[in-house]
């Protein structure tokens, strides 16, 4: 540590301009020389039943599978897509071809080329039929044609925008090595999901269940000079106060995704050892949200449910429980997402407690003995602190307007059950996940006729025909200009039906060792490859 | 011969018990909403209705209840515990993997809190009402009070994080490969504080009952005969009071066995252990109800057979309870 702030020290003094630099904790060493070398030690809170991306989308398979496997692109600095695998791309005016140039000279970790036909049969096999997202995303995509060895050309049979298939490849277009999976019988079986192989900066080398997994770099890798480090750990610990105590301890560099509680948080934020920040994770916003059940008739009113908007101080909330790393959300589409926010201009719901208990007496749910018009079972989700303490805040504040709330806790698969298959409850409270691009995760959260029990979807028994069609339009709408507009009256409609009201928009918090370099650059850094990450000495 | 017929008719008469308590363990997970496609779900952040239902085919959830009963049931009677959705593997194997860290940290508590608990009750009751008496009683208090998951926490913040003498937790070091005698180090240093976090709770209850019967076996008879017979003090109390005050310390350990196994999951999550606890705890969340079955049967069994040895104990220490049994 002493080092670190001699190093501090001897800029102060050398350079104005480096002192300044000081100040921003992201760009004060780009003066440095890359080191070659080190560990990383990484906080790994919840193990997956499997390590392979490209046929399980979710940061905690990214945050081990992305550094192993790479993905057709990436996201760039700016949140622009960068290719990886493939070097370019282009789309027919109809939309429903796409061409990928593929890199050559890549190879896999065992030493077989990687072609055109990893490609193919990545698509067809893995992300058309088992990857969450992929099997709607690629539900068109009727066969990818490879006519040599660094060409794949998709065939949709309805148009597919350039735009959303490449903001959406970055998390759904992780690529598997053909020769390691075919002819088995089941894809999700296969021993290489707990061992992956992949073309990426880092080799697999061990997993052990309930301790950690190690990778190692790749000596073969494509990009010249990379990667930096020696090894990547991830050490499974579950408990959040303990994985705090390590970092202390100097066991563990990085927690990512919010892996600390909101206190210890805090508390690292005033050491100078690190760098707290939500930077890096642009491209993981996340909204807290509160799902109408329209099964009770009270909710099915519109004015009881912009009543329950109205009751709530979310301003408040988020000064007094969340801190820094939240904001005030307008909407379904956070205002990170710049290629899609239609800003803040469309109806929002402010606290006023005198206009929710005139819309409530106004909707005729007058309060009865003791005050109470009717009463609700709220479901919080128990992905977070923030959502127990949001649920928390509902029921308090409902509870000032007259309506007494019980919260119903359940752990993950009985929540997904209770909420997305039974619909026992009256209004319920988690994340929507927002992937850049409204297409991949968020319009399903309005469009009608989604199946009974698929998680995070419109379960609410709420039906509009005009954003089912905004919906529908945009989702094949080749022109980018004109699917920004549609995309800016479906969140003027979703606000001002309110079958989901998502009033808080919340960023992963990183918390990472400050001697780490070229860190958290680009709006998905965590699920990234970490080809140019290193360690200061 | 008589050792073996005793174990026989031990055996035979847990294996109904043993049957019921599977049987209810699988009924009660039937009552918790939601089975291990809707936790995978949870973990994957999403998926479609198509993929669940085959998901559910795959793990045999399509069945009837009674039909996966009798199915799990089938499969045990021929010893096999089944495959583990979770882990991919077949749960034998996960509990084989998981059985080591559990059974030292166990092990290592129990010892810990048995010996010094026998040593501070004997302190205690010997100098009953005075000093030594009153500061062990409070010491034991305050040990019990203290919820494990912040003696954990505060064990690692005095001793891994400020003096830096001990890991802050995992089982072994992953960076340096290490092999015989230099793991084995390794590994003790990395349960010092787990152990005494496990320990010292345990502890608290072994001395208050190790004193209280210490001091109802001096005020028997034959103790005051032993003194009457000009026996000095310690060996009144090592050769005379101990061996008969020690049967209800032997009856704890019987019943804290199976306390232990399933104890531990805050201390295995504190200091991010591999052991059963956390194993069966993932399993619950996960509703992964082959590993969890698995794990309750093993520590079935492991309770069963300490409780075995502890009757077996039982008649060494008191020759007079053998001639009944």
């Amino acid at each position: 540590m002493t080092r670190l702030e001699m190093t501090r020290r001897t800029a102060l003094l050398t350079s104005a301009a480096i002192a300044a630099n000081v100040a921003n904790p992201f760009r004060a060493f780009a003066q440095e020389t890359p080191r070659k070398g080190g560990v990383f030690n990484v906080h790994y809170g919840a193990e997956q039943r499997q390590l392979n991306p490209s046929i399980q989308a979710s940061t905690g398979v990214y945050i081990i599978g992305g550094k192993i496997q790479e993905a057709l692109v990436d996201l760039d600095a700016n949140g622009q897509p960068v290719g990886v695998l493939a070097e370019s791309w282009e789309s027919t005016p109809d939309g429903k071809t796409i061409t990928f140039k593929l890199r050559k000279g890549v190879t896999w970790h065992d030493g077989k080329p990687f072609t055109s036909a990893d490609v193919e049969f990545t698509a067809m096999n893995m992300w058309k039929k088992i990857l969450n997202y992929g099997s709607t995303l690629q539900l068109f995509l009727t066969a990818v044609e490879t006519p040599d060895a660094q060409t794949a050309i998709f065939k949709y049979e309805r148009p597919m925008p350039l735009g959303l298939l490449l903001r959406a490849l970055p998390d759904l277009g992780y690529i598997s090595a053909k020769h390691l999976y075919e002819g088995s019988s089941d894809i999700r079986q296969n021993p290489t999901n707990l061992a992956p192989v992949g073309t990426g900066p880092f080799k697999f080398v061990k997993y052990e269940r309930g301790q950690y997994i190690i990778a190692e770099r790749n000596e073969n890798y494509w990009r010249p000079n990379a990667p930096y480090l020696d090894r990547i750990v991830w050490k499974v610990v579950t408990d959040r106060a303990a994985a705090a105590a390590q970092m202390e301890a100097g066991d563990i560099q990085y927690s990512p995704f919010t892996g600390l509680t909101i206190s210890d948080t805090a508390r690292l934020s005033k050491d100078k050892r690190f760098i707290v920040s939500t930077k890096g994770n642009e491209g993981n916003a996340r909204t807290n949200t509160i799902e109408f059940n329209f099964r009770r008739k009270e909710l099915a009113d519109i004015r009881v449910r912009r009543a329950i908007a109205h009751a709530i101080n979310v301003p408040f909330f988020i000064e007094n429980f969340l801190g820094d790393f939240a904001k005030l959300g307008t909407g379904p589409i956070p205002s990170v997402s710049t290629d899609f926010y239609p800003g803040p201009d469309t109806p929002q719901y402010a606290y006023d407690k005198k206009k929710a208990i005139a819309l409530l007496d106004e909707a005729g749910f007058k309060p009865g003995a003791g005050g109470t018009r009717f009463s609700l079972r709220l479901l919080p989700a128990p992905w977070g602190e923030d959502i127990s303490l949001w649920a928390t805040f509902i029921q308090q504040s409902l509870g000032e307007v007259g309506i007494p709330v019980e919260i119903v806790r359940n752990d993950g698969g009985g929540f997904l059950k209770q909420v997305y298959d039974d619909h026992a409850f009256d209004l319920s409270t988690g994340w929507h996940q927002y992937r850049n691009d409204p297409a991949v995760s968020t319009t399903v959260w309005y469009r009608s006729g989604q199946p009974k029990g698929a998680p995070w979807t419109n379960q609410w028994d709420w039906k509009n025909d005009a954003i089912d069609k905004v919906i529908d339009d945009a989702a094949t709408e080749i022109d980018p200009v004109k699917r920004k507009a549609l995309y800016a009256t479906f969140v003027k409609e979703a606000n001002t039906e309110l079958p989901v009201w998502m009033p808080i928009e919340q960023i992963f918090v990183t918390v990472i060792t400050a001697k780490a370099r070229n860190h958290s650059n680009t709006p998905r850094w965590g699920s990234s490859s970490w080809h140019d990450l290193w360690l200061s000495a | 011969m008589r050792i073996l017929s005793l174990a026989g008719r031990r055996l035979a008469a847990s294996i109904p018990t043993l049957f019921l308590i599977l049987i209810g363990v699988f009924l009660l997970l039937q009552f918790a909403p939601g089975d291990t496609v809707d936790a995978m779900m949870a973990q994957m952040g999403g998926g479609d209705a198509a993929t669940a239902r085959e998901l559910r085919k795959f793990y045999g959830l399509d069945l009837s209840i009674p039909m996966q009963l009798g199915n799990y049931l089938w499969r045990l009677i021929r010893l096999d515990l089944g495959f583990s959705s979770i882990y991919g593997k077949p749960v034998a194997t996960v509990i084989i993997e998981r059985l080591p860290p559990t059974i030292l940290l166990m092990t290592a508590s129990l010892s810990f809190a048995f010996f010094f608990g026998l040593l501070l009750g004997v302190i205690a009751a010997r100098g009953v009402n005075k000093w030594p008496d009153t500061l062990i009683s409070t010491l034991g208090l305050v040990f019990y009070a203290t919820p494990s998951f912040w003696f954990g926490l505060m064990a690692i913040v005095v001793f891994s994080i400020y003096l830096q003498w001990l890991p802050a937790g995992g089982f072994e070091d992953i960076g340096a490969v290490q092999s015989g005698f230099g793991r084995t180090i390794d590994i003790a240093q990395h349960l010092i504080l787990p152990t005494l976090t496990l320990g010292l709770i345990f502890l608290a209850i072994y001395l208050r009952i190790m004193r209280a019967s210490m001091l109802e076996v001096l005020n028997l008879d034959f103790v005051r005969t032993a003194r009457a017979k000009g026996l000095d003090e310690t060996r009144v109390v090592a050769k005379h009071v101990l061996r008969n005050a020690l049967l209800p310390m032997v009856t704890l350990i019987g019943l804290q066995a199976g306390t232990m196994l399933g104890g531990s999951v805050v201390v295995e999550s504190v200091f991010s252990l591999p052991g059963l606890g956390r194993l069966a705890y993932e399993s619950v969340v996960q509703r992964d109800l082959n590993t969890l079955l698995g794990i309750v049967f093993v520590s079935a069994l492991l309770v069963i057979l300490v409780n075995f040895l502890v009757d077996l104990l039982y008649a060494r220490l008191d020759p007079r309870i053998q001639a009944e049994g």
